[in-house]
């Protein structure tokens, strides 16, 4: 695409969008204007994601309208929207991970022969753009996360658009790749297009972008012009999106963790430091490598130390093996080799259940398929890994009434909202569910939990409230290992911080000042790329 | 809160989706009973007739003693999301354990260890026969679906080779096994002419029953079967567990099949292979996978298919024309479920005031069919 | 007979392909649909109604070309089932599989023994295509060089659609909608039209084979003629893993595996015939044993799509 004389303008006009139970969109509307980046913040459940869908035509708004350059467009179909030259880069990959890369860019060519000599030549010219050499027969799932990245920008663009859209794309990125990224939307927009850049980091919203919308419970709440923008100060608009984004939440929360919810400043450490020395190690892994039989990244040689009381953090990018080592500590996965001692006993050869008694829990990722059972209902959720147990069961027989009662107590404790205890997990919020495996995991004698990304898609209140239990349970003598790929998130929970690189552990910092968050960053680089760190 | 009378109302729909395949079933099985120039009332004419009056009532229990363990063994499987399609195999499996060896254990043992011994040895080969398909599944992810139906095309020729050669009886020049004398054979029900074997599938559907919906087994089952990843993380064993429920399912065919020899047939011939598996299938999905709702769809099949056998060849059709109507029932049973099913997510998922504006269209199709 | 006799290899080849086509061209069918990601456990009875629908309209005009035709087409019209209530609706894909052989089973059952079953039903031999000079190569002339112009059309058609699948944009289209459907969505492409279209194009693949089974195999229509075959079907794609020279490879192989039991019983080894039905089996079970981690399905085989579903 030419740069044009006249900008062009993609204008949104009330576009309300509503799902069983809640308006996902309501009334929103904006313009986003070519050699621009159009920043839309807002947390998780604000709506970004449906408008973005409406964009790329996965769905249709049930009212308001889309037009181009004053035209109306019918954006019916995700075929629609690559016709009106929207791109859309999807927080999730849309890479066919046994396609190489070549095959994924020209799926959804018309054509009846596959032109692979012409899409190489298309690929080296984007190429120069994104600033990446990539190989072009790759199979995709052998490429970084940055570079899957950079073939996922290529192929939204690959039609010559007008418009790209980022849906969330640093979520899985190292600071350093953050950087690349942000030189790659700069050359993209000066060729001419309009980048529309989802994010829930406010200090990003202003890294990036030339003019801000924020999102909040499907509203638009504020908007700071290319203008405005250009005026105000860095508090001025810090103070100004955080206003928008919590609105009257922004007393009862405190303007300082706002600020850092809303990720605009540098997280600072929450928790209250302890002498590790002497503390007792309550949990020890020595030399573990694990064994699976799936494709995930196994743990190799690691070798940590969690003392009572302490918050160990392990940071790493997404799929460097913090899934095996969390199933590694729980139990869930083997160890070829090494000795895992908790309380100075020897575990390795325990499973789930015998380790689960001790009280080592875990808090797992996949909430909806591993952590619950989504057709059962909230009580059997919460004594789920007690089965066969006293009280809940007697001589093989489940007791109704005792694992009512149970249900109950631990329902008012951790404020799980659920019409009743008989209704069926699957159809809770997201937060409670979380509610649910913190309740059952942290209750009957709980000594270490191993979280695995705590707070990933969870709305801002029940991700302090899920820090805040984290940081009581610590403070009560518990021990927590929190496996995550928010950077802020450690920063701000963590003791010592351990990084975590193809499943190896490749340093170590402890968490006592600022410059924290750098240090990790350079550990992942150095790990990722090859760099001597 | 749950009421009263919507717990009602959530019978009333169990029933209506549990039946109302059948229905539909049968109404089409009828038509194309027309279309094949047969009259479809004559036929179920002679269900009724050959299936229920007289004293036929008690040749539909007999057949129903086999099927009900057929049943609670496919339930087993399919509660812990195993396709274990394997059925015919180790059922035959099963029979011929108890007619191939019965003759020479009932002629040096006293009748009830040989029975013992029969039934034991038949629930051990239909699970060792289990454990291929079980182990790849379990180890290797292998579709169980693929390997236990091979299984039993392997295991229909070996029990087909067995009954022309060691088994065969020398006295017939039919390939078919020795004839085991009747008062060898199960007793019967004191009155009836239903055999014991009737009380023992209708016990073991109960005590399946008590197993799955109130114990620590079943739950764990109903976990696994629910989601793999969550029964690993809660601590069940799933490769053991794979083993288990195949090894279960698979014993507890084959102890039909044995049961089936020892209460009616009293030999075997070789290439007969009564099908049970395919037949009972859709009344399994129908009774939701609970062995105690499967008793009265097993015994309308029963009925169907002992006074069907009759009735089909007076109206010009053939046995094999159940296998239609069974297949019909599969496909009504995912159509009612489909449109089951949008239902009950609108009422579970939607506040009120939602809920009537999508459910509206349902509500209009029933205000039209019944004006 | 001699095993070197020219006239023994000669049947003994001809053997193989008769009986390694049927299945070639259900797996070929077979493959089209799981590459898209619909696992059709109905085959057996596509198969069975193809080539029932195959026998009676040979038997009535005495063509088997347009036997051949009508095959394809009863496939597709058995694979109907399959497309509206799961590529449409999104029901369970083996319970409707289930349905559809039993249904397949069941009706040409009937069907035969109600019409047919009294008269004679031998189709007697298609016209036999001698092409020039090949033909005339001792041993291996008659056997390859003398078939029926139906089964170069099927090799012709089983290569094509193996280039389809692997060179064109339409097959790239396909695999994705097994691979990762949401991917081939997003990219602007249609799912549910695509998968509409691998099910049609299978379900005539699928009749084709049957078809083939009932005009040139046997020559005839019997109750349960397929005997599984179907099944075996699934397996060789399963193996396959989308590769159509595989799957002409292993279907002769087992076209071989079945030969080689009558030409034991020519040459006088007393084999049963049980022991000929199982061998494919026991074939299968061994391949899937020896080769279980490679036994890889298209991820999302069986899973219907709905957009954002979570």
């Amino acid at each position: 695409m030419t740069p044009s004389t006249a900008p062009d303008v993609i204008s949104l006009r009330d576009i309300t969008k509503a799902f069983p139970g809640v308006v996902a969109n309501d009334h929103i509307s904006l313009d986003i204007v070519s050699g621009q980046v159009h920043c839309l913040l807002g947390e998780n459940g604000a709506g970004k994601s449906t408008l973005i869908s409406i964009l790329a035509g996965m769905q249709q708004p049930d009212a308001g309208t889309i037009s181009i350059n004053g035209v109306p467009a019918a954006i019916t179909s995700p075929k629609a929207a690559v016709d009106y030259g929207i791109g859309v880069v999807h927080q999730h990959s849309t890479l066919v991970p046994a396609f190489t890369v070549l095959e994924n860019l020209m799926l959804g060519e018309t054509g009846l022969m596959m032109q692979k000599k012409r899409a190489a030549e298309r690929l080296d010219e984007l190429s120069e753009l994104l600033g990446a050499q990539i190989d072009p027969h790759a199979l995709a799932a052998d490429l970084g996360l940055g570079q899957q990245q950079q073939v996922e920008i290529a192929k939204a663009i690959w039609k010559g658009s007008r418009l790209l859209v980022l849906d969330e794309p640093t979520s899985m990125l190292t600071p350093q790749a953050i950087e690349n990224l942000s030189e790659s939307v700069a050359r993209v927009k000066a060729q001419g297009l309009a980048v529309v850049f989802i994010t829930h980091k406010l200090r990003e919203a202003y890294a990036m972008g030339d003019c801000v919308t924020v999102l909040r419970g499907g509203r638009n709440v504020g908007h700071i012009s290319v203008e405005e923008l250009a005026t105000y100060s860095e508090q001025q608009a810090q103070d100004a999106i955080l206003r928008a984004m919590f609105g009257d939440d922004l007393k009862t929360v405190g303007a300082e963790d706002a600020a850092e919810l809303a990720g605009a400043t540098e997280s600072t450490r929450e928790i209250r430091s302890i002498d590790l020395a002497t503390r007792p190690v309550r949990l020890e892994l020595l030399g573990v490598s694990s064994h699976g039989h799936g494709r995930d990244v196994e743990v190799d040689d690691v070798a940590l130390q969690v003392h009572e009381g302490e918050i160990l953090g392990v940071a790493g990018i997404d799929g460097h093996g913090q899934g095996a080592l969390a199933e590694v500590v729980a139990g869930q996965r083997s160890a070829s080799s090494g000795t895992v001692r908790f309380d100075g006993k020897d575990v390795t050869r325990l499973g789930v259940r015998g380790r689960q008694q001790l009280g080592l829990r875990y808090v797992t990722d996949d909430r909806l398929h591993e952590g619950t059972v989504g057709s059962m209902s909230v009580a059997l959720n919460l004594v789920i890994k007690r089965i066969g147990q006293r009280p809940f069961w007697r001589f093989g027989q489940i007791q109704n009434k005792a694992v009512d009662q149970e249900a109950a107590r631990l329902i008012a404790e951790y404020d799980i909202r659920t019409p009743s205890p008989a209704t069926r997990a699957g159809t809770l919020s997201g937060g409670n569910i979380q509610k649910i495996l913190l309740a059952r995991e942290l209750t009957h004698g709980a000594r270490l939990v191993v979280v695995n990304k705590p707070t990933y898609g969870l709305d801002l209140k029940t991700v302090q409230l899920v820090r805040e239990i984290l940081i009581d349970f610590a403070s009560n003598g518990g021990s927590v290992l929190l496996l995550s790929t928010d950077l802020d998130e450690l920063v701000e929970l963590s003791h010592r911080i351990e990084v975590i690189s193809r499943g190896r552990i490749v340093g170590s910092v402890t968490n006592d000042g600022p410059g924290t968050a750098e240090k990790v960053g350079h550990y992942m680089t150095g790990a990722i790329e090859g760099v001597q760190a | 809160m749950i009421t009263e009378h919507s717990r009602a109302r959530n019978i009333v729909d169990g029933l209506v989706r549990s039946i109302l395949p059948v229905i539909l079933a049968l109404i089409v099985a009828g038509f194309i009973m027309l279309a094949m120039g047969s009259n479809p009332l004559d036929f179920f004419a002679g269900v009724w007739t050959y299936g229920i009056t007289g004293g036929n009532w008690q040749r539909s229990l007999v057949l129903m003693a086999p099927l009900v363990i057929v049943a609670v063994g496919l339930i087993v499987a399919f509660r812990g999301q195993l396709w274990n399609l394997g059925y015919n195999g180790q059922y035959l499996l099963g029979a011929v354990v108890a007619s191939g060896v019965g003759p020479y254990l009932f002629a040096a043992l006293p009748a009830w260890l040989a029975t013992l011994i029969i039934f034991v040895g038949a629930i051990l080969v239909g699970a060792v026969w289990s454990l291929i398909p079980a182990i790849l599944k379990a180890r290797y992810g292998t579709n169980e679906i693929i390997t236990s139906l091979v299984m039993s095309f392997i295991a229909v020729g070996i029990v087909n080779l067995l009954i022309k050669g060691p088994f065969k009886d020398p006295n017939t020049p039919m390939p078919q096994t020795a004839v085991i004398p009747d008062d060898q054979l199960l007793p019967y029900i004191p009155g009836t002419e239903i055999h014991v074997g009737f009380v023992i599938a209708i016990v073991l559907a109960l005590v399946a029953q008590f197993v799955l919906s109130r114990t620590s087994f079943g739950l764990r089952m109903d976990i696994f079967g629910a989601s793999p990843k969550a029964a690993r993380h809660v601590g069940i064993n799933s490769t053991w567990m794979v083993i288990l429920l195949f090894a279960l399912s698979s014993g507890l065919i084959a102890f039909a099949g044995s049961i089936d020899v020892l209460g009616q047939y009293t030999y075997q011939r070789a290439n007969w292979d009564p099908h049970y598996g395919d037949a009972v299938m859709p009344f399994v999905f129908l009774a939701r996978l609970s062995p105690l709702a499967a008793i009265p769809l097993v015994a309308f099949y029963a009925i169907l298919a002992t006074g069907g056998t009759l009735a089909a060849q007076q109206a010009g059709l053939n046995v094999d024309f159940l296998l239609v109507i069974v297949g019909l029932i599969l496909i009504f049973m995912t159509i009612t479920e489909y449109v089951g099913e949008r239902r009950r997510l609108g009422q579970s998922y939607l506040p009120p005031g939602l809920r009537r504006t999508l459910v509206r269209p349902f509500d209009g199709m029933r205000g039209r069919k019944s004006s | 007979m001699s095993v070197l006799s020219a006239a023994f290899v000669t049947v003994f080849i001809a053997t193989v392909i008769a009986q390694a086509m049927p299945l070639l061209l259900a797996s070929v069918g077979e493959t089209i649909g799981e590459q898209a990601g619909v696992l059709n456990l109905g085959i057996e009875g596509v198969m069975l109604i193809g080539a029932f629908s195959g026998f009676v309209v040979t038997l009535a005009t005495g063509n088997f070309w347009l036997g051949m035709l009508a095959g394809a087409v009863g496939g597709v019209i058995a694979n109907l089932a399959m497309l509206v209530l799961n590529v449409w609706l999104g029901l369970n894909q083996i319970v409707i599989g289930l349905a559809i052989t039993l249904i397949g089973e069941g009706l040409t059952s009937v069907l035969y023994l109600q019409n047919y079953s009294k008269s004679s039903t031998s189709l007697g031999t298609a016209p036999e295509l001698h092409i020039p000079f090949l033909a005339d190569i001792p041993v291996v002339g008659p056997a390859i060089f003398q078939q029926s112009g139906i089964f170069w059309v099927s090799l012709l058609l089983a290569i094509a659609v193996g280039f389809f699948l692997a060179k064109t944009n339409w097959g790239l289209s396909i695999r994705s909608a097994g691979q990762k459907p949401s991917s081939l969505d997003a990219a602007g492409g249609s799912v549910v039209k695509i998968r509409s279209q691998a099910v049609i194009l299978g379900g005539a693949f699928v009749g084709f084979g049957g078809a083939y089974l009932a005009e040139l195999t046997t020559a005839t229509f019997t109750p349960f003629i397929t005997n599984g075959l179907g099944f075996i079907a699934i397996v060789i794609t399963m193996l396959s893993r989308g590769r159509i020279v595989f799957v002409v490879i292993t279907s002769f192989v087992y076209g071989l595996a079945v030969a080689i039991g009558p030409a034991l019983q020519v040459l006088g080894f007393a084999v049963p015939a049980d022991v000929i039905k199982m061998l494919p089996f026991i074939v299968v079970i061994l391949t899937l044993i020896i080769f279980a981690r490679s036994s890889v399905v298209p991820p999302a085989l069986g899973a219907p799509y709905t957009r954002g579903a979570r």
